[in-house]
């Protein structure tokens, strides 16, 4: 099939015509005047582009730092108006508004909606809650880019939030029961009743944890399994730490977040950001997690990512939206992949779906990993990264697993989270896909053509509860 | 930041306290509303000539109540003394001797407005002199007034006169409350150029402008009050502020733009930014500035090279770009923030008063530049002005320093605002290469 900025899954079906790129949004009528492509039109709406404008994070703050006060609802209202003053949207009604967070308060159910309101958009704009764990952030962008193409809407923000600090505290399940029961006793004798079922353990909070419900086991302890099992160097793991500091520091210093990041709080940079760290200072650190496993213990703070604060937005668009707006088309959202694997049982580690993701991607596309000019591997850990790599380039796994002939393929490593990511920025969960698609699509817009075709984009997101979910930016 | 003082002394017990003790008696002073008229009471235009006659036809026009003879008793809102045709120091004694007996008429916040012609632009040393005599008896008259009145002058350079737009831009401004914070000053009406806007509560409607430094204070200010004028604007300021930037962008409905003016391309960014999201750019307001304070005994290369690089420099490459751009539209208007150190100096900001002294200068060179393209460029000059950065300065001395000037309270950056969005205005268009203090009057320096 030939690879175009506008593959949906699914459609086009080989053999049928490919809407071109140049192609007018009128096409995305299934309407045709010519009566012998009406039926097949009709099956396979022509869709149009749907392209990332900008985006607007404000700086991810380490846990118990800069935002200790900030709730997820003031911080992605923080990110969205600093979104709207970047592009002049103020009083505009956007077609869509998607947002999530994955540690959310019983009192954030319309937290995106709440954050529109408070925020200098018309109050006419409509929203919605997504939450996909730490692949929240991509999906809200990949299901408001559908939209776009669709012809649903015009425009969208996407979007998303962490607070780590400001985390919900729950009563417990005992204290729960009763309260619940209690509200609906009638009588005072019955409320007595009810209280005296009440036992001191009820008392104590449940406080939230990153564990996974069906093993126990943290997600730090769930990488280090797979760490362990692909044979990751405690040195490549500080490695891709190191480059990961360095290359942010970098991007900081060259004005690269210039218009992608608002202040807030007083913080003007990422808090985790370690400028000045080294190679050898990272390799002082004493494990963390694996400590149990028999091998070697090789993931520490300094290679895995911390818990922090932070929320992004992404402006997205039709290209019609975009220019009668006067605004900049920075790429385009060609296409994405979810994909899940089978943790509880040990099948494969938690954090691996998106070694399962990327080749489907690919495979619907015809692209390989050598057509790629920028890989955005999200780092949950540098063992995640390293372990997704390790198995792409396992001819094995490629065999077994993926069911290639060979070994998926390897990565030019110079093209890898070349502004850093989340071992340098930090990782609020539901922020991070927001951060990775506005900072790709800005590097794609600068880049341009690569051998006579837009230079292009891999987009890679682990997720709690062995989900990932990938995405392929195009410039324009 | 808020002047108790003004308002305890401003009615009842307060007022009659500070008129036993002699202390300083400033008032609210009558500020700008949008919808108000330019100003209360009857207009008094005094003087005989041709020009007189013309410009009080021209206030007329405006629904103003003029008057071209004092009622005794009656409350004046201004009086406008028109001394376009002096030829000699001796002329002076009639119209300013008659508009003397009006003096105690004058109500509170009232004008007096002087209309005549520069010095400069005569040969002849009676006449110049008679001119230049005008410079002392505003100067010295804004000093008697009280009450929030204030004395400012309109100088018209050979080809303009009193009914010019300038003139009348110029007049409408000391007129109202967009000068309250401006006494004792002179501005010169060079051409014939601009034209009043047609809805005099939008004067700046369909333009597009920049203000750097937008994120607080003084430039805050003049981004609401651009705004409020019917500009669209861009707002410009270090990254660093860009959460306060980006939060009076959203209240005057703008875009900001996070960018270091200090960087090389940062007159190509504005423009790029104007052109691609705006379509066009009219109007440039060099606002940000920065101190970094110490005798100059201790003055290390950082503090001095970073307070000129930002306040002066940046200026000059910023302005560069602009005049060098194939894309500004006909007649841009580039107004400057500098400062009454640039011009009386004061201790331990040689830095900053060489930077701002150097904004005079460049504004004044670069006036026949961008004159060609029938723009204009001016400067305002702001006294002691009532900020954050103020408020920081300790109570006594920033007590004193308020005082001191004829208005006896500081300003308050919509002052300057007013000053620079008239400046930014086609009502101003005759007006290039001035430097307008926003003062009250400041009783040191010039």
């Amino acid at each position: 099939m030939p690879v175009n900025g506008q593959s949906d899954p699914g459609q086009p079906r080989p053999g049928q015509p490919v809407p071109g790129p140049q192609e007018p949004a009128a096409t995305s009528s299934a309407q045709s005047p010519k009566g012998g492509d009406a039926t097949e039109a009709a099956a396979a709406p022509r869709l149009r582009r749907a392209v990332v404008v900008g985006g607007n994070r404000i700086p991810f703050a380490r846990t118990g730092g800069a935002y200790t006060k900030s709730s997820n609802q003031d911080m992605l209202t923080a990110a969205l108006d600093g979104l709207i003053a970047r592009f002049g949207l103020q009083d505009e009604r956007i077609g869509e508004v998607a947002a999530g967070a994955v540690l959310k308060h019983s009192r954030d159910f319309n937290l995106t909606r709440e954050a529109v309101l408070g925020s200098a958009l018309s109050a006419e704009t409509p929203a919605y809650d997504l939450q996909q764990a730490c692949a929240t952030g991509l999906e809200t962008v990949l299901g408001l880019a559908n939209k776009i193409k669709l012809g649903q809407i015009d425009s969208a923000i996407a979007g998303g939030v962490d607070s780590a600090s400001d985390a919900p505290i729950a009563v417990s399940e005992g204290l729960r029961e009763v309260l619940l029961d209690l509200n609906r006793a009638k009588t005072v004798s019955r409320k007595l009743q009810v209280l005296s079922r009440l036992r001191p353990k009820d008392l104590a909070p449940d406080a939230p944890n990153t564990g996974e419900p069906r093993t126990g086991l943290s997600m730090g302890e769930h990488q280090a399994l797979t760490t362990a099992q692909w044979k990751i160097t405690r040195e490549a793991q500080d490695e891709l730490a190191f480059n990961s500091h360095r290359n942010l520091a970098a991007a900081y210093d060259a004005g690269f977040f210039e218009d992608l990041l608002t202040p807030y709080r007083g913080l003007t940079r990422d808090s985790n950001l370690r400028a000045d760290t080294s190679l050898e200072k990272l390799a002082t650190l004493k494990p963390v997690f694996g400590k149990n496993l028999g091998a070697e213990a090789t993931m520490t703070a300094g290679n895995s990512t911390p818990l922090t604060d932070g929320a992004s937005t992404v402006l997205l668009a039709s290209e019609e939206w975009a220019d009668a707006h006067d605004l900049p088309k920075l790429a385009a959202v060609v296409d994405g992949e979810a994909a899940a694997v089978d943790f509880v049982h040990g099948k494969d580690g938690l954090l691996m779906a998106p070694a399962f993701a990327v080749p489907r991607l690919l495979a619907r596309h015809n692209l390989t990993l050598a057509d790629f000019d920028f890989f955005e591997i999200h780092e949950a850990f540098a063992g995640t990264v390293l372990s997704t790599l390790a198995a792409w380039e396992d001819e094995e796994f490629g065999r077994t697993r993926l069911g290639l002939d060979g070994a998926f393929g390897c990565i030019d490593r110079s093209k890898l989270n070349v502004n850093g990511s989340s071992l340098a920025a930090g990782h609020p969960f539901a922020a991070t896909g927001g951060r990775i698609v506005a900072s790709l699509a800005k590097m794609l817009h600068a880049t341009g053509q690569v051998d006579g075709r837009p230079a292009r984009g891999l987009v890679s997101i682990c997720a709690a509860g062995g989900q990932g979910v990938v995405a392929i930016l195009e410039a324009l | 930041m808020s002047d108790k003082y003004t308002q305890f002394v401003s009615h009842g017990l307060g007022r009659d306290i500070a008129k036993r003790l002699g202390l300083p008696q400033p008032v609210v002073l009558r500020r700008h509303q949008p919808g108000r008229p330019l100003i209360d009471g009857p207009v008094l235009v005094q003087g005989s000539t041709r020009g007189a006659d013309s410009l009080a036809a021209a206030l007329l026009g405006w629904n103003l109540d003029v008057r071209r003879h004092a009622i005794p008793k009656e409350k004046l809102g201004a009086i406008i003394l028109v001394l376009d045709e002096l030829a000699h120091p001796a002329d002076l004694e009639k119209p300013v001797l008659t508009a003397a007996t009006s003096l105690r008429d004058l109500a509170p916040n009232a004008r007096i407005i002087t209309v005549s012609r520069t010095a400069a632009s005569t040969p002849e040393p009676a006449t110049a002199a008679a001119r230049q005599g005008v410079d002392g008896l505003l100067r010295s008259l804004a000093k008697e007034l009280r009450a929030g009145a204030t004395g400012n002058g309109i100088l018209l350079a050979d080809g303009a006169g009193t009914t010019s737009p300038g003139t009348l831009g110029a007049m409408q401004f000391f007129l109202s409350g967009r000068s309250a914070f401006v006494d004792g000053q002179f501005l010169t009406v060079s051409s014939a150029a601009g034209r009043l806007p047609g809805d005099a509560g939008k004067p700046l409607a369909g333009k597009v402008a920049v203000v750097t430094g937008a994120a607080r204070g003084i430039g805050a200010a003049i981004a609401r009050t651009l705004y409020r004028d019917g500009a669209t604007l861009i707002l410009v300021d270090i990254p660093a502020a860009g959460d306060h930037l980006a939060e009076v962008a959203n209240e005057v409905r703008g875009t900001a733009l996070q960018l270091d003016i200090s960087r090389d391309d940062a007159g190509q960014r504005i423009i790029e930014h104007a052109l691609t999201r705006h379509g066009r750019l009219d109007i440039v307001i060099h606002n940000a500035g920065i101190t970094r304070d110490k005798l100059l005994a201790n003055m290390d290369a950082a503090r001095w090279n970073a307070v000129i690089t930002v306040n002066i420099a940046a200026q000059l490459r910023i302005n560069e770009a602009l005049l060098a751009s194939e894309h500004l539209p006909d007649a841009p208007r580039i107004v400057s923030v500098a400062s009454t150190s640039g011009i009386a100096g004061n201790r331990g900001q040689t830095n900053y008063a060489a930077s701002k002294a150097g904004v005079i200068g460049m504004v004044r060179a670069t006036a026949p530049l961008i004159g060609g393209r029938g723009g204009s460029i001016n400067a305002v000059a702001p006294g002691f002005i009532e900020t954050d950065m103020t408020a920081r300065i300790p109570f006594a001395t920033r007590e004193v320093a308020r005082r001191l000037n004829s208005l006896q309270q500081g300003g308050r950056p919509g002052d300057v605002a007013e000053a620079v969005a008239f400046l930014a205005s086609d009502a101003a268009g005759g007006i290039s290469g001035e430097v307008l203090r926003v003062c009250g009057q400041n009783l040191v320096g010039a």
